[in-house]
């Protein structure tokens, strides 16, 4: 890695999360582009989670992070609230980790 | 309790992913033959760790380094989708507030954002802007300050702590709480089975393909249920 690559790197990704709301600003979006655009963010992160624990590793699908992550989709559900889901997440991962 | 305090409070619990994933590029950085400064320096200008790993973990398989560098910007893309979603709430921001949270907007700034803007709609630009200040304050100098102890430290850190569950755990916690109607389920339904059956398309193409369909499942559910 070379300082110039970090340098390009952090500049394009900046741009990237600039671009829309740095060049459209203000303007009015029509109302089917908003309402396609409140489905980003549960369009987004569950495919970036889903790999990394439901595609088996060498040793297979690791049990403690299955139930981390479903107790903390269950809570964080439930409560509506990112504390307790990774309170609830890293306690069931410890609990099944220790079994 | 004020928008900005709001954002810190909402934003706190993700110290306890962000400390162990920075430590995890810290230590994997500095393995990988980087300096202490460019390890540190690449959380602080990039500040997006997935793709730091993508592009670090590739230049060390021996990749030219600007196949590294475009591999971690695609991982990257999907922010743009995030940059799009916020443009209803922060769009009439002025345009320097507009350039600092295009350099903030990561994954847990912009979940935060998006779930507590949809759920109080009487905000106005101002406060919402303050509200994503407070969801910044501690997430980011924990990533930049914690990739720097895990450089420091390395191979000091205990082998017991799971630092690889940070990364899985902060996106659940994420998105749960966004899960408030069948649509919203419907899109991260579609998310999951689509990103998996596209695990083999190159650029991580694939998300951004299934994310794009589960966008459209989610809008259209909006659609037919109210």
């Amino acid at each position: 890695m070379t300082w110039l690559a970090i340098g390009i790197m952090g500049l394009a990704t900046w741009a990237i999360r600039w671009s829309f709301l740095g060049l459209i600003g203000d303007r009015p979006l029509p109302d089917w582009i908003r309402r396609h655009l409140r489905y980003t963010g549960v369009a987004v992160m569950p495919g970036l989670v889903a790999p990394l624990v439901l595609t088996p590793a060498e040793g297979g699908v690791e049990v403690a992070a299955l139930a981390g992550c479903a107790a903390a989709l269950a809570v964080g559900a439930w409560r509506r609230d990112a504390m307790w889901a990774v309170a609830a997440g890293a306690a069931a991962y410890a609990a099944a980790a220790l079994l | 309790m004020s928008p900005f305090a709001r954002g810190a409070r909402d934003g706190a619990p993700f110290l306890f992913i962000m400390v162990p994933f920075g430590a995890l590029f810290g230590v994997i950085g500095t393995e990988a033959g980087l300096s202490f400064e460019k390890v540190v320096a690449f959380s602080a200008i990039v500040v997006a760790g997935a793709s730091q790993l993508t592009t670090l973990g590739l230049a060390q398989e021996g990749a030219p380094l600007a196949v590294a560098v475009l591999s971690g910007l695609a991982v990257n893309l999907r922010m743009m989708m995030y940059s799009a979603a916020l443009v209803p709430h922060l769009g009439d921001a002025p345009p320097w507030q507009r350039a600092v949270i295009g350099y903030l907007l990561v994954d847990q700034t912009y979940a935060l954002a998006q779930a507590r803007f949809e759920d109080a709609p009487g905000w106005s630009t101002r406060d919402k802007v303050a509200y994503f200040a407070g969801t910044a304050s501690y997430v980011f100098p924990a990533w930049v300050g914690a990739t720097a102890a895990g450089a420091l430290l390395g191979a000091a850190l205990p082998d017991w702590l799971p630092l690889g569950f940070a990364v899985p755990l902060a996106f659940v916690a994420l998105v749960a709480p966004m899960l408030r109607t069948a649509a919203h389920a419907a899109a991260a339904v579609t998310s999951v089975v689509l990103t998996l059956a596209l695990a083999g398309v190159p650029w991580n193409g694939g998300l951004l393909i299934a994310a794009l369909i589960a966008i459209a499942v989610g809008a259209e559910v909006e659609r037919r249920t109210t």
